[in-house]
């Protein structure tokens, strides 16, 4: 599923949390995202302590636990979903969540519909087994030598973290970000998508020069924290992307 | 197959950095050059060796065997946290760190990074937990008087958790110049074998301090316990002998419910938090509980992946006691031997106080006396307690 979408042309990747403004939000937002042109679904597991996270998916994360979403929670939206839209499904976490639903969690998610895993907080080299794909991450810090085991081990596509830091809007990309996506198509076949900061149709556009997909979160996450409507949110996704001419 | 305790769980972003510690600590970490400078800080700079008190009005007050008491409330700054903060900071000085950041709870980790740094020509930022901020403030003023930023961390419940948080998010950004200063024997690998080997030093002195008082090694060693790193020190020395029970002390805070204490071993289960797999509260789905504690030291949601292992092999027993106990343990030892103990030591010399009247009358009980209580005051005044 994922890597067809990658054969299709450069993918728009769109992150939000799930259970923020409520888990009926969260499906017309997701839909609403789909709608406006996105291709893959990055859905984001709420944690209590998101150490790689900027203030507004914090903040996002927060709302969401208030609200009294449970990791469990994930299964029925994804099928939900997978009623209206067979657009592919990532889902974001840190790893204490996952360990606390147990072993069958990512084997659930998968059967309901979901594709690919990633845990931010779990080196490649401890990912648990499962049938979905493990999204993995590579960094501007990166060594050589983790990055040819990294590359061995991530299926779909492999993540770069563009910005040092943590994930938020920021107005340009890093000096060095086409190079380092060089680098790690020299040592994989993978699509390799860039994310961390992207947050205007500028920086995306750059992004797309070279990167196989551009992932979107905070941009998001913000207007949905806002409980933007759906034709907002449609309209957004529009905005920032730079394959649409108008 | 059980996971092991420890490990690293960390953002790849931070996987250099740690990694590039792993080399600099193992390299470092056993070099005798550095060991002896690290050494002769603790002695001509700390003030080690710190003595081993008897406190025979105490012991009589809680009709209990004899009872020693390691003094690091003498150690320079006023707690034990000075031994890691100096070795950590002098690893880094040799790594060619130029920026040190740390979290603190209760202040004291902080106060202590804050001194190495002035001392090592270091540049210092400190995250805190606006609560606690609000309620050590004697120890915010000592860490900007000694030149350091105190940030003030107002996510989440804004105590040391948070504060450990907002410090990896400033090193995910600055680890080309920065060193984390991580306060206790937590986080991912090298961190709790590195604290844990600086404030070694409380338990070998203590130790052979033991040996010159009673001729041999006490019965019960007691020592609080909030990341542990106190107690990890105390402890290390006495591991080998099994004769020696050792105790650590968990805050049992104001009640039983998950919220009110921070009681790792009563109320926690495994999972991972900040770079390791431990101890942690926590609810169903794996979502970290948030704490209380009259003591911000100990007023954190995990324990350190050493103290797990001591746990799971029966090795170490530990209990907690709650907020007023270590309040009447905290006026008591003021009252009796003239020390005022911190609020976070005040949990090992309650949990003495409630225990030693049942051990035999010949045993011997030394208690790690992790801290002075100065800093508590204002908290203590404002309770209406004096």
């Amino acid at each position: 599923m994922i890597a067809k979408t990658f054969a299709k042309g450069p993918a728009l990747i769109g992150y939000f949390t799930l259970g923020d403004g409520g888990m009926d939000y969260s499906l017309a937002s997701a839909l609403a995202l789909v709608e406006g042109g996105v291709d893959l679904l990055e859905i984001g597991l709420p944690f209590s302590d998101p150490v790689a996270d900027g203030p507004i998916i914090q903040k996002a994360m927060e709302r969401s636990l208030k609200n009294g979403t449970k990791t469990q929670d994930l299964i029925p939206f994804i099928k939900a979903f997978r009623e209206k839209s067979q657009v592919p499904i990532v889902v974001f976490s840190y790893y204490n969540p996952i360990l606390a639903a147990g072993k069958r969690f990512l084997d659930e998610a998968h059967a309901a519909g979901a594709n690919g895993i990633l845990i931010v907080d779990l080196p490649f080299e401890e990912i648990p087994q499962s049938a979905l794909d493990p999204i993995l991450i590579v960094s501007a810090s990166t060594s050589q030598e983790r990055l040819e085991k990294i590359v061995q081990k991530g299926r779909g596509f492999i993540y770069y973290v563009c910005q040092k830091g943590t994930t938020g809007m920021r107005g340009q990309l890093p000096l060095g970000s086409s190079s380092a996506i060089s680098r790690i198509k020299q040592a994989t076949r993978l699509p390799v998508a860039i994310g961390f900061g992207i947050s205007n149709k500028e920086t995306a556009e750059q992004a797309f020069e070279f990167a196989d997909g551009v992932v979107v979160g905070s941009y998001f996450v913000e207007a949905m924290g806002r409980k933007a409507s759906t034709e907002e949110l449609k309209q957004l996704v529009k905005n920032i992307d730079p394959r649409r001419t108008q | 197959m059980n996971r092991k305790f420890g490990g690293v769980y960390l953002p790849e972003l931070l996987m250099a950095p740690i990694e590039a510690l792993q080399k600099g600590w193992e390299a470092l970490g056993s070099d005798v050059d550095f060991i002896e400078q690290f050494l002769k800080l603790l002695k001509d700079y700390a003030g080690r060796e710190t003595p081993v008190t008897e406190v025979k009005r105490f012991a009589e007050a809680v009709s209990g065997p004899r009872i020693f008491l390691k003094r690091e409330d003498l150690l320079h700054t006023g707690a034990h946290k000075l031994n890691n903060a100096l070795g950590q900071c002098l690893l880094a000085k040799k790594m060619g760190k130029k920026r040190i950041i740390a979290e603190t709870g209760a202040g004291q980790h902080g106060v202590a990074t804050a001194t190495a740094c002035a001392f090592l020509g270091l540049e210092c930022v400190v995250y805190m937990g606006k609560v606690d901020m609000d309620r050590q403030s004697p120890n915010v003023a000592r860490m900007r008087l000694l030149g350091a930023q105190v940030i003030s961390v107002e996510q989440g419940a804004m105590t040391l958790k948070d504060a450990v948080n907002e410090a990896l998010r400033d090193w995910s950004s600055s680890y080309e110049d920065t060193h984390y200063c991580l306060g206790s024997v937590l986080g991912p690998y090298p961190y709790p074998e590195m604290v844990a080997t600086f404030q070694s030093v409380i338990g070998t002195e203590a130790r052979s301090q033991m040996y010159e008082k009673i001729g041999k090694d006490p019965d019960l060693v007691i020592a609080c316990v909030g990341g542990g790193s106190n107690a990890i020190g105390i402890f290390s020395a006495f591991i080998e002998n099994p004769t020696v029970a050792l105790i650590g002390v968990e805050a049992g805070g104001k009640g039983n419910e998950l919220g009110e204490h921070a009681a790792r071993f009563k109320g926690g289960s495994p999972g991972v938090l900040h770079g390791c797999y431990t101890y942690l509260l926590q609810d169903s789905c794996g979502q970290v509980a948030e704490t209380h504690s009259i003591s911000a030291g100990l007023d954190y949601p995990a324990v350190g992946p050493q103290h797990a292992d001591l746990y799971a092999s029966g090795r170490a027993n530990y209990a907690s006691v709650t907020d007023k106990e270590a309040l009447a343990a905290f006026k008591l030892l003021a009252q009796t031997e003239g020390i005022i103990p911190a609020l976070e030591s005040s949990h090992a010399l309650a949990y003495a106080a409630k225990t030693a009247r049942d051990l035999p009358k010949d045993h011997t009980i030394l208690i790690n006396l992790s801290g002075r209580g100065e800093k508590d005051l204002p908290q203590f005044i404002a309770m209406g307690d004096l």
